[in-house]
């Protein structure tokens, strides 16, 4: 679980108190000093990171635990009999509990280690979807999914005949309850969307999803790529079947992720890869299998990453990622009202539901022209499809600028990105 | 970086000749009597243009025209390349290609004969070689070309 701050609590002066609104209570400018990359220059300006929806910058902390862990405790895990495989073992299976705690699930072993979050879901889709699904079985989708939660259902279909449904969103960006609704039937059998959009930064109603979804008995599995990072999360309050996540998003390592699953259901699926480690035991007549999660994690696993990973969940449980949700929720409120300010700016995405991302366009300056602009006075930002060409389609846009906001952002961010997008207006103008 | 070196870095890029043919695609339409056509994609921006090309029996491209969207420079390269084609015998129009591409790569492209006008054009469009990522916007509408000529439907870069 994470740990829920208080609002800040200011001891100041009376006459400073204005000083100690949020914001500045969070202190963005003092978790920053924590990742190393803000030491440099990006073409002479001082970098402006605003793609951590892409990737999140590193803390030290999780480089160092890594380094550490390497220099002191590396060896292969649940192998050898000597001390370096037992402590590696043991710090390797510990993050299980780290992860646990930090999306409160129940037990230690729903938890399985992905390369990432589209490894999560493939795995889900070979595993659960070819066991339980026939053709002409329903899967529902939203049009804001990323490719990730698309792509491994339609090699399904492809593959067994089960249908797709595409629940549409609102011309805010929205996932409206009414409309999932809509969408079931009585061959629904499962129900796999984004908690939050990647990019439009949409949060959808995913626990009334949920509630309407067990009402049919209907499985649910939760894409938490762009949520863990920025809100609290409980898949137990959730009551989700399934939840993935990626930890390069999440100030972690790249090559780990997260798969949840509820131990009865994962009790139920058969292994995704076969391979040493998954094996209880392997003969040419018969091979029985561990159990979750260790049937799944085929094959010597990213052991480094996983540390890592449990690295970065400490920091960010150690700031509270109710206090890094209110910290972006301010950029965000401030940033949209910057922007607005900006003649012609369109700001895709408009709904009050959503987390620190905004897509945006200009019109006459292509978002890959925006990028480049912005690059070239150090602020970072996504320019494309964000791997969401359906939802660019039904946008009716090809692509859209994104900035995307860390627990490292400041409104001093904001204002370079500001001052950066003028830039663009001068150059098209 | 000052103020006006960020200008002159941008300039470079973004020269009044690109942003007037990226503002006002010259050629932009659909050429009824064509006998050469592809699709240009690059699936990373979503920059996408269908080319056409009119050649007549003696290997002579008569017409050429495109219509997409994509971004400033993609724009720009495919309204100018349209206009240094017409005219243009087949073997000119692979040179203009190679010098095209030997441009936006930082190539040797001095042996390759073309027009002081088309330099000067492939010289604006070239500044895209000290922005990695956008080489592919300024060369998708040439490798369109390729593909039509050679009557391949279809190409993607990315």
């Amino acid at each position: 679980m994470t740990s829920e701050s208080s609002s800040p609590v200011c001891f100041a002066p009376e006459d400073e108190l204005f000083a100690c609104s949020a914001p500045q209570a969070f202190n963005a400018e003092n978790y920053r000093k924590d990742f190393p990359v803000f030491q440099q220059q990006v073409h002479a300006h001082p970098l402006v990171y605003l793609d951590s929806a892409a990737s999140a910058q590193k803390p030290r902390m999780v480089m160092e635990t890594m380094q550490r862990f390497m220099e002191q405790d590396y060896a292969n895990i649940h192998r050898g009999v000597h001390e370096l495989s037992m402590r590696a073992t043991e710090k390797y299976e510990a993050v299980r509990g780290v992860v646990r705690r930090f999306i409160n699930a129940e037990h230690d072993d729903e938890i399985v280690f992905v390369r990432g979050a589209t490894e999560a879901i493939n795995l889900v889709v070979s595993s659960w979807g070819r066991k339980f699904l026939k053709a002409g079985d329903e899967v529902i989708l939203t049009t804001l999914e990323h490719h990730s939660n698309i792509v491994p259902w339609q090699l399904l279909r492809d593959s067994i005949g089960i249908v797709l449904k595409v629940v549409p969103i609102t011309p805010e960006g929205d996932v409206r309850l009414e409309d999932v609704k809509a969408a079931f039937s009585p061959r629904t059998k499962f129900v796999s969307v984004a908690h939050v959009s990647n990019a439009l930064g949409t949060l959808l109603p995913v626990a009334e999803i949920i509630k309407y979804a067990h009402e049919k008995g209907v499985l649910v599995l939760l894409d938490g790529c762009q949520a863990v990072s920025h809100a609290p999360v409980d898949v137990r309050a959730l009551d989700a079947d399934f939840y993935v996540f990626s930890g390069h998003k999440l100030y972690g390592p790249t090559g780990i992720g997260v798969l949840y699953g509820k131990r009865e259901i994962l009790k139920t699926m058969p292994p995704y890869q076969g391979g040493g480690d998954m094996i209880a035991s392997v003969s040419f007549s018969e091979t029985t299998y561990k159990d979750a999660p260790h049937k799944f994690e085929a094959g010597t696993p990213a052991i480094v990453q996983v540390i890592g990973l449990g690295a970065a969940i400490e920091y960010v449980s150690s700031i509270g990622m109710a206090r890094i949700a209110r910290h972006e929720k301010t950029l965000l409120d401030y940033a949209t009202e910057k922007m607005r300010g900006i003649n012609s700016l369109q700001i895709i995405g408009t709904t009050a539901n959503k987390v620190g991302i905004i897509s945006f366009m200009m019109p006459g300056a292509h978002p890959h022209d925006i990028g480049t602009i912005l690059d070239r006075q150090g602020v970072a930002i996504r320019a494309g499809h964000h791997c969401a060409q359906p939802l660019m389609e039904h946008l009716g846009i090809p692509a859209t600028a994104r900035a995307s906001f860390g627990l490292y952002n400041t409104t001093a961010d904001v204002d370079a990105l500001v001052s950066a997008l003028r830039k663009v207006q001068e150059i098209f103008a | 970086m000052t103020e006006q070196a960020l200008d002159s870095d941008l300039r470079d890029l973004y020269q009044d000749l690109i942003l007037d043919h990226g503002k006002h695609p010259r050629n932009f339409r659909v050429l009824d009597k064509h006998n050469h056509e592809a699709l240009g994609h690059n699936p990373l921006c979503g920059d996408r243009l269908v080319l056409y090309v009119t050649t007549d029996p003696n290997g002579v491209i008569r017409d050429a025209a495109f219509q997409g969207s994509g971004c400033a420079i993609s724009v720009a390269s495919a309204s100018m390349m349209t206009e240094m084609l017409k005219g243009k015998t087949l073997q000119q129009a692979e040179t203009l290609f190679q010098y095209m591409h030997g441009a936006c790569t930082g190539a040797d492209i001095t042996a390759l004969g073309i027009g002081e006008d088309d330099a000067d054009r492939i010289q604006a469009l070239s500044g895209v070689r000290h922005y990695p990522m956008r080489v592919k916007c300024a060369t998708l509408p040439w490798h369109t070309l390729q593909a039509a000529l050679k009557d391949e439907k279809k190409v993607t870069t990315e």
